[in-house]
């Protein structure tokens, strides 16, 4: 795919260049830098992940659906422990780890303590939300919060600073509006909106914003529900920040979008892609063939550089 | 079991009944399905669809669901009235319906996905 440019916010006067690079990949490293988190590559060009003294990276996976063993991949675990092996063998570590959600396939216990397992062996900290498969327990999401909601607010959701950029955790899996009442897109919901309005307040305009949330926070695909309906609401809370950066898992491909001051990003999965929006009858695991499964896996990496460049993001596929 | 009901009904009720005891119980799309006469009914969970999405069964009625999907899908009743827990391919979840009335429901994993029961005596 071609490169494409991010237009910058009004404060900032270097553009960053975004490589789009399809489908593939563990996970995605990021660098922030002048305030606007732009992708560095995959995971095996780790190398350019070595931010400069003074800046940071961080490093996003998402989906990994533990205990999946379907077709499309019959050991989502093992998946996930090489995405880890992978991140553990970069030359820097990344500041910090954000897993965007679906950390299980049932939000059963095993799986629970197969993936914490898995993510022990990860050096930086581990922030994580939520994805729909992680709150599908009977008690609607009551194992996911109790191994992972100390310290947060409401039903998960929580901020946090790091390096002068500030972090925004939100969970939009719990109040999704039934497909006969709405198009069954999911929700944010009022007492989380109104936290985050508060959460950021008190911010000075020019500090770099990075949301995290699992489904998109915009619509990729209606017609699957990928996206979420309050979402405006959160984005108008966030209207008078320079740079602000939307990264999000549950589609299982990589999509992005530039609106205005927002760059949207959803990352790659570590155990199984999906359809693109519309290519089949319904969303769900892809199975394609075993030798090009590493390369439509990944993570991401973001470099934060304290400056006036753009934060640059990273795409790294599993087979890289 | 539901030999003996059907017997029941064909000396108690006469010529109607037995015509409506051997409707074959399989729907037209989106066409309810009567299944009075059962005390059991199933929906299907395939293709990312409730099949029937609407089923009209008879008070006393037990609905099992079976997740026929390579991918986890739940049952949950809108105002959290019954629900199941992430069902995997071939799990499945029932839950007996005592009182008329109508029940929406759907998946908590992928909430486009919709169905109702109807509860309602026969021929009422």
């Amino acid at each position: 795919m071609a490169d494409r440019e991010l237009p910058g916010a009004a404060n900032m006067n270097r553009r960053g260049l975004l490589k789009c690079m399809g489908w593939a990949g563990t996970g995605v490293l990021w660098t922030v830098s002048g305030g606007v988190p732009r992708s560095l590559g995959l995971l095996g060009e780790a190398k350019a992940a070595e931010a400069p003294a003074g800046n940071f990276t961080f490093l996003q996976i998402s989906d990994s659906h533990v205990g999946f063993d379907k077709p499309a991949n019959p050991n989502a675990l093992g998946t996930f422990q090489e995405a880890i092996a992978k991140i553990n063998a970069m030359p820097t570590q990344p500041a910090l780890i954000i897993h965007t959600g679906d950390i299980t396939h049932l939000s059963k216990d095993k799986e629970f303590d197969d993936a914490d397992q898995a993510m022990k062996a990860l050096k930086p900290p581990v922030h994580v939300i939520p994805g729909e498969h992680d709150v599908a327990d009977a008690d609607n999401g009551k194992l996911y919060l109790d191994r992972y909601g100390k310290g947060t607010k409401g039903k998960g959701w929580y901020s946090f600073d790091h390096g002068g950029v500030h972090f925004i955790a939100l969970i939009n899996v719990f109040n999704f509006d039934p497909g006969f009442k709405s198009a069954g897109l999911a929700k944010l919901g009022d007492e989380q909106l109104e936290w985050m309005e508060k959460d950021v307040k008190g911010l000075s305009a020019s500090t770099p914003i990075v949301v995290l949330a699992h489904l998109p926070l915009w619509t990729v695909y209606q017609e699957w529900g990928w996206g979420t309906e309050d979402a405006p609401r959160a984005l108008s809370y966030l209207k008078r920040f320079g740079s602000v950066t939307v990264l999000n898992g549950h589609i299982h491909q990589i999509q992005q979008k530039v609106e205005g001051n927002v760059s949207f990003y959803t990352a790659r999965s570590t155990a199984f892609p999906q359809p693109a929006p519309g290519s089949a009858p319904a969303p769900g695991p892809m199975k394609v063939p075993a030798e090009q499964l590493h390369s439509v896996l990944g993570v991401r990496t973001v470099n934060y550089v304290h400056g006036k460049s753009p934060l640059a993001v990273i795409e790294t596929p599993l087979g890289a | 079991m539901l030999h003996g009901k059907a017997a029941v009904s064909l000396i108690a009720l006469g010529l109607g009944s037995i015509l409506y005891a051997a409707l074959p119980q399989v729907p037209a799309a989106g066409e309810a399905v009567v299944q009075a006469a059962a005390k059991a009914a199933t929906v299907k969970i395939d293709n990312f669809n409730f099949t029937p999405p609407t089923l009209v069964v008879a008070p006393g009625t037990t609905v099992t669901w079976t997740n026929d999907d390579d991918s986890p899908h739940s049952v949950r009743e809108k105002d959290g009235k019954f629900k199941s827990a992430a069902l995997d391919t071939d799990d499945t979840f029932s839950q007996t319906f005592t009182a008329p009335g109508e029940f929406e429901y759907f998946c908590s994993i992928h909430p486009r996905m919709t169905g109702k029961v109807v509860v309602k005596a026969a021929g009422s």
